[in-house]
């Protein structure tokens, strides 16, 4: 392993700011949940009545896991769930960055071409990742303990929070020596974490064992202050290394720079059709449009169906669907796990919108967009292009996930003809909210191109603020920051123009200072 | 065949820009003939490239004023394009196109390109179209740009760089290409750091440092600035010869540099102590740009 440590170095270096960032924040959250449900639930009788209705609402476990009592170390574990697919997503972009990236910028080459071994730099990223997710676990354990809880299942919840960043980091690992360039390496890795979700929510939510299909369920399986089973804290440890070996195998056997999968040779001539910037954008977007369509009609085959299961489960239990009833304003407990579902929907919309608006940026930086603008394609028509599909393509995402969940939940409940509108419509509403995210994307390529991805610090903001705001007790004037806020709760709730007008309009304008700024400013490379 | 006029195609003066705290331009000059090879040359970081850039309409000038073919590179930029091509001096394509989509999708972009021309020139620089954009080498990548640009129909070629990763075969057959554009009629804006090919191809060069203009001109002019050597073996030992640099005595053999202009007052004044043996070496095209490349603070500051 010649100069694995070097590399090391050099990672910690480079990631000098993002690495800290992420290990004490995430580090930090378990610790603060257990303190506010204290807060929140100082009694065994508020506690048994929160483990009885929200804990075990089917919307609420598919969300965010199973609850298995009715002790504050219960709720904080279900309310833990989020988080692991939190730290599978940091772990996977962190070992991709640190391997294909690099390798897609030359840079690679460069430390190959010193005397290291072949294994290095996959065993260096590797091995800052294993540290970080433990830093990670044993901070997120040690605060929970500090609240009070029993320290066993604080450590369980720690060890499975590291091993879920473990696995997902081999993960990563893998789908880098599978794919020909980092770009594809993320996509193939996002699906994989993004199928796990799906898999623990349809599971958990339905009160399946299928979710122990998905790594992302392990760690509330491990079932943390009301039984730890230890050895699931081993399985993580196993997968992660049985994912590895492969990867390892790969990085030894193929050329730096090319993938498992070789690339096909293509037309010598262009067709036709490709002579516009729109069908240059259709070259380069559309595989991200079938993937993140595909990917949303099966999340909604998935949660249509799911959502009569868990209609079925609430129906035993009397008392809990009126008090749901009753909170709820009279909506039926499936419309709320509907327009729950819908909510979450537009928050990964709007990462598709996102990413497909940052595209511009990688065009910029990656210097093709330069040739382009050299031709006589003006700036405002080459990032329209591009626009289509960062506005239509989400518009394209909620109305397959909408049908999809439309058509399973109506043949489930024997009324498509019913269903089929309400639900496409509570999935087609979102849409304003998620292209505000969008055009501040486009606001942020327009006026600071260099901060383009802070974009996703805005999503994170919105994601914080629907899931933790309400726990925290935030004010509603910090809630309405996030447009999803203010998006109808559908189906069920009433529809009101103003908001969704207010939204569109946010959107538009966001768009239009964006490209405004961009026509007048430099064409950056760094 | 276009028509020459004795319109400037590209018409630079006392251009500024800064980057933060880099000024990469300051305050440069460059008049561009219509129908010339004009050669672009400076050290790293001179400005060359955000001299081309800014003529691109990519980067907003501070100030001073470009022409562009009669237009505003800024403001014109969409409609002074489709009478130009760019080949950038590194090339990256797309990934998953391949080489031929990247040349066709480029040249209709431009307005359309020749077929024929095409197709020779794919042959010429011996480039398979069909490989995709991420398995092509860097010449491979450098040579698509040149085909996709060379393939247009337009008045004016910008290169920044074209021949950096080509071996040295496909540089003659690029030298051959941008004669035969010669002939066309079309101008060309060549930045390059291989001299043979500039001294070939160009019939004006313009060396810029630090953002400004130091020298322009036809080849024969900068020879004519810079300083030929002499070594001379002379009967009588001398004391000194005015108006000569870096002179070195060493018993009766001399060793001196001296301007162009004076040559004739030194050999007059060596012929005075009766010249046994004679050496003179007219400046190498290295040598003049060496002289240019090195950094000078005094004299540019001296000549302000
Ligand atoms: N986008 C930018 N941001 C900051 N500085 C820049 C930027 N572009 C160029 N520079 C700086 O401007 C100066 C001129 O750079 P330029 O690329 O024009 O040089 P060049 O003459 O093309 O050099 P080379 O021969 O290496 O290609 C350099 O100091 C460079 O670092
Ligand atoms: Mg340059």
């Amino acid at each position: 392993m010649t100069g694995a440590w070097n590399l090391v170095r050099l990672i910690l270096r480079r990631d000098r700011i993002l690495l800290p960032i992420w290990v004490l924040l995430l580090g930090a959250l378990p610790g603060t949940y257990a303190t506010s449900f204290f807060e929140l639930l100082p009694d065994d009788a508020a506690r048994a009545t929160f483990a009885a209705t929200t804990a075990s609402n089917p919307s609420v476990e598919a969300m965010l896991g199973p609850i298995y009592g009715s002790s504050i170390g219960a709720f904080t574990a279900q309310r833990v769930g989020f988080l692991y697919a939190i730290v599978g997503l940091v772990n996977l972009l962190t070992v991709i960055r640190h391997t294909r990236t690099e390798e897609d910028a030359g840079r690679r080459e460069l430390v190959a071409a010193t005397a290291i071994s072949r294994h290095a730099p996959l065993t260096a990223v590797l091995a800052v990742t294993f540290a970080a997710n433990l830093l990670l676990g044993l901070i997120a354990a040690a605060g929970l303990s500090k609240t009070g809880l029993p320290s066993s299942g604080s450590l369980l919840i720690g060890l499975t929070l590291a091993g879920t960043g473990w696995v997902f980091a081999a993960i990563g690992a893998l789908v880098a020596q599978l794919t020909e360039g980092a770009g594809a390496a993320r996509g193939l890795g996002i699906a994989v974490l993004g199928a796990a979700f799906l898999v623990k929510a349809a599971g958990d939510g339905a009160a399946s064992s299928v979710s122990w299909a998905s790594p992302l369920a392990w760690g509330q399986h491990s079932r943390p202050y009301e039984g730890d089973q230890w050895w699931v804290a081993a399985l993580f440890v196993i997968v992660a290394a049985v994912i590895a070996v492969p990867a390892y195998r790969m990085a030894a056997s193929r050329d730096v720079g090319a993938g498992m999968v070789p690339a096909r040779l293509g037309p010598a001539e262009a067709a036709p059709r490709l002579s516009t910037p729109l069908a240059l954008a259709w070259r380069l977007h559309r595989g991200l449009l079938a993937g993140w369509t595909a990917g949303f009609a099966l999340a909604g085959l998935l949660f249509g169906g799911a959502a009569k299961a868990a209609s079925d489960v609430l129906s035993s239990n009397k008392e809990m669907a009126d008090l749901l009833a009753k909170l709820s304003g009279g909506s039926s407990v499936t419309d709320l796990y509907l327009a729950e579902i819908m909510g979450v929907s537009a928050i990964v919309a709007a990462a598709y919108g996102i990413q497909a608006a940052l595209r511009m940026r990688a065009e910029e930086t990656g210097l093709r967009m330069e040739p382009v603008l050299a031709t006589s394609v003006g700036r405002i028509k080459w990032a329209a292009a591009h626009l289509v599909f960062a506005v239509l393509g989400p518009a394209v995402a909620l109305a397959a996930t909408g049908l999809a969940s439309g058509l399973t939940y109506g043949l489930a409940v024997h009324d498509l003809s019913g269903q089929l509108p309400r639900v496409l419509g509570a999935a087609v509403v979102q849409l304003p909210a998620v292209l505000v995210l969008t055009g501040i994307t486009v606001a942020l390529f327009g006026l600071a191109p260099k901060l383009t991805s802070a974009a996703w610090g805005a999503l994170a903001v919105c994601l914080f603020l629907g899931q933790l705001g309400a726990l925290l007790q935030l004010s509603q004037g910090a809630l309405d920051i996030s447009p999803f806020t203010h998006v109808p709760k559908l189906p069920g709730g009433t529809v009101t123009a103003t908001p969704l007008i207010t939204l569109t309009a946010v959107a538009a304008a966001f768009l239009v200072v964006g490209l405004y700024a961009f026509r007048r400013r430099d064409v950056t490379t760094g | 065949m276009y028509v020459r006029n004795m319109e400037n195609a590209i018409t630079v003066s006392g251009l500024h820009k800064s980057f933060g705290r880099t000024h990469a331009l300051n305050g440069l000059d460059l008049q561009v003939a219509v129908g010339e090879v004009h050669g672009f040359l400076g050290p790293n970081g001179a400005g060359k490239s955000t001299t081309i850039r800014v003529l691109l309409g990519l980067l907003k000038a501070d100030s001073g004023t470009a022409t562009l073919l009669g237009g505003d590179p800024w403001k014109d930029a969409t409609t002074l394009h489709r009478r130009l091509a760019y080949v950038p001096g590194d090339v990256t394509l797309w990934p998953g196109l391949s080489g031929g989509e990247v040349i066709d999708l480029l040249g209709r972009l431009r307005g359309g390109l020749d077929p024929q021309r095409r197709k020779d020139l794919l042959e010429r620089f011996d480039l398979d179209p069909r490989k995709k954009g991420r398995t092509y080498s860097k010449g491979n990548r450098q040579k698509v740009a040149l085909v996709a640009a060379l393939a247009s129909d337009v008045e004016l070629l910008i290169l920044d760089e074209p021949t950096s990763g080509l071996d040295p075969l496909m540089e003659g057959v690029f030298r051959e290409c941008i004669e035969d554009e010669k002939r066309r009629g079309r101008t060309v804006l060549l930045s390059s750091h291989i001299l043979a090919e500039v001294e070939a191809l160009c019939d004006r060069v313009s060396i810029i440092r630090n953002g400004q203009t130091v020298e322009s001109g036809t080849l024969e002019q900068l020879r004519h600035l810079t300083r030929t050597s002499i070594v001379a073996e002379l009967a009588t030992p001398i004391g000194t010869i005015p108006g000569v640099h870096n002179l070195a005595i060493d018993g009766a053999k001399v060793r001196f540099e001296v301007d162009t202009e004076k040559i004739d007052d030194a050999l007059k004044h060596l012929s005075h102590a009766g010249v046994r043996s004679l050496v003179s070496h007219p400046p190498t095209i290295e040598e003049l740009f060496m002289r240019h490349y090195q950094a000078e603070p005094d004299q540019t500051g001296a000549e302000r």
